[in-house]
């Protein structure tokens, strides 16, 4: 039966581990997802999961352990972020090119220097291309929800690829909420038996994983992989509606909140958004036109949809916890802009970079942002295409 | 060797076909010398087996018989390792590339 249950981010994430009971679980404690790896220890101490509980010396080793684990067959899942999630670099290539369906929880946090130990998405963005589907959560239910979506994503057999759910750092992995904990044996259902592909630890068949390509086949090999993951959009689209029948909760590619009249938008993904919808139902009852749209799956970029959301309004602003030193604008902005360059019909759209290494952000600045999207509106002109949001300047 | 087009490669880069360097002959990256084998200088120490990094040296009833040029990329390193005094393997100038074997 369905339950109620008062946790943070990472219980919710080590709550779904253990209703999905995967084969191997390979992780390194790191701030702020510590206390996956750590719930998942007790456990398999306590005896409620069979999964072969690995504690390796590094996240490095603790990738390349899932990496082995999932070539041998079997199902695999770690946690991490921020430089966990740097260390593990070289080994997330791999196991996205061996086209492993290896699940990771990332508690989204900054990057050194300086060290920081609070939320944003410098981690993951750095990652994005690395090959892994990517899909961020709002709150803990998100995280719970998404983690347990993510292995049937991840191990469709038209996908085969790596998978990050990300929560942000402190603000969703330590902030308790009551959350819908599903039935067991409905998650498990819901999940299912896995299926390897090509085993290492089926001996009836002759095989080599990752020899070496040269000039030859690289290309080929890499084009193959990239296959995977753009057949991942309708994979998405029907886990998340079978989730919603079978749990009552659908998810698609990104959330729309109020967006139905809107001509002003603000695009903006996991935790802050919840901040921000809260800044839409104030600026509404002012009788502003303003929506949000939450993005939920960067990688695959659902461009073709979020242009087609996008595309009648008349100023968007787009949201970035991360920064992209030399680049015209953040990673979503990037993303966001370049999808809407082939309509005729397209809004103004600027970039704030807010929150890194945990900063604030508040009702209020959604509210300052709103204020400038409606001038833009009006004048049709931009003043500030990129600008920072809650920094002493 | 037909080369497959992405589409037809299994994924994950799983090669389902071990074994198959076999197939890559490497004797066509050899070029200007190759080692000549001299067998009546030979004493059977199997150095240049042991240190040959392409398998190419040629060994039937247990004992060296030559050097398998399909394989053979003339580093000479089984000429420099040869320990007695007149050399059983000596480097010579190899006018034709690949004389014998070759791929495609």
């Amino acid at each position: 039966m369905s339950t109620l249950k008062t946790l943070n981010g990472n219980q919710s994430i080590a709550e779904a581990v253990r209703q999905i009971d995967p084969d191997v679980v390979a992780a390194y404690p790191i701030t702020p997802s510590t206390a996956i790896v750590e719930t998942i220890a007790k456990f398999k101490a306590d005896g409620l999961i069979t999964s072969e509980f690995v504690c390796p010396e590094s996240e490095h080793s603790a990738m390349s352990v899932c990496i082995g684990a999932s070539s041998a067959g079997g199902r695999v899942m770690t946690a991490t972020g921020s430089q966990g999630l740097a260390l593990m670099w070289e080994m997330l290539y791999i196991a996205a090119g061996l086209r492993l369906p290896i699940v990771a929880a990332i508690a989204n946090r900054a990057l050194s220097a300086p060290i920081n130990i609070h939320g944003d998405h410098s981690d993951t963005m750095g990652a994005r291309d690395s090959g892994w589907i990517q899909i961020y959560s709002e709150n803990c239910q998100e995280a719970y929800d998404n983690f347990i979506q993510a292995f049937r994503i991840g191990e469709d057999l038209k996908v085969r690829t790596p998978v990050f759910v990300g929560l942000d750092g402190f603000i969703i992995s330590h902030s308790l909420e009551v959350i819908q904990v599903e039935d067991d044996a409905k998650v498990k259902k819901f999940v299912g038996e896995y299926k390897p592909v090509y085993p290492l630890l089926d001996t009836s068949r002759k095989m080599t994983v990752g020899p070496i390509d040269f000039t030859d086949y690289y290309f080929e090999h890499k084009r193959n992989q990239i296959e995977g993951i753009e057949n991942a959009p309708p994979v998405i689209e029907a886990v998340g509606k079978e989730f919603g029948q079978k749990f009552g909760r659908e998810y698609g590619f990104f959330e729309e909140y109020r967006m139905d009249d809107a001509e002003l938008c603000i695009v903006v993904m996991s935790s802050a958004a919840g901040t921000c919808k809260d800044a839409i139902d104030e600026l509404r009852s002012d009788g502003k036109r303003i929506g949000l749209l939450k993005p939920r799956v960067f990688r695959p970029f659902p461009h073709e949809k979020i242009a087609e959301a996008l595309k009648k309004m008349k100023a968007v602003a787009v949201f970035d916890r991360s920064s992209s030193p030399g680049a015209f604008g953040a990673p979503l902005f990037t993303e966001v802009r370049s999808a809407l360059y082939d309509h005729k019909e397209r809004p103004h759209i600027v970039n704030y970079v807010y929150g890194l290494g945990g900063r604030d952000i508040k009702v209020e600045h959604f509210k300052e942002v709103a204020l400038k999207l409606e001038k833009i509106a009006e004048t049709g002109k931009v003043e500030e295409i990129y600008g920072y949001i809650n920094l002493r300047e | 060797m037909k080369k497959e087009t992405w589409k037809e490669l299994t994924i994950g880069t799983i090669n389902l076909d071990a074994g198959n360097s076999v197939k890559n002959l490497t004797g066509t990256w050899r070029s200007g010398k190759k080692p000549q084998f001299i067998e009546e200088k030979c004493i059977q120490c199997f150095f240049c087996w042991l240190y040959c990094p392409h398998s190419a040296i040629l060994v039937e009833r247990d004992e060296v018989k030559g050097i398998n040029y399909d394989y053979c990329t003339g580093c000479g390193m089984c000429s420099v390792e040869c320990p007695t005094k007149e050399k059983a393997i000596i480097m010579v100038k190899e006018e034709a590339k690949l004389a014998e074997g070759g791929a495609e």
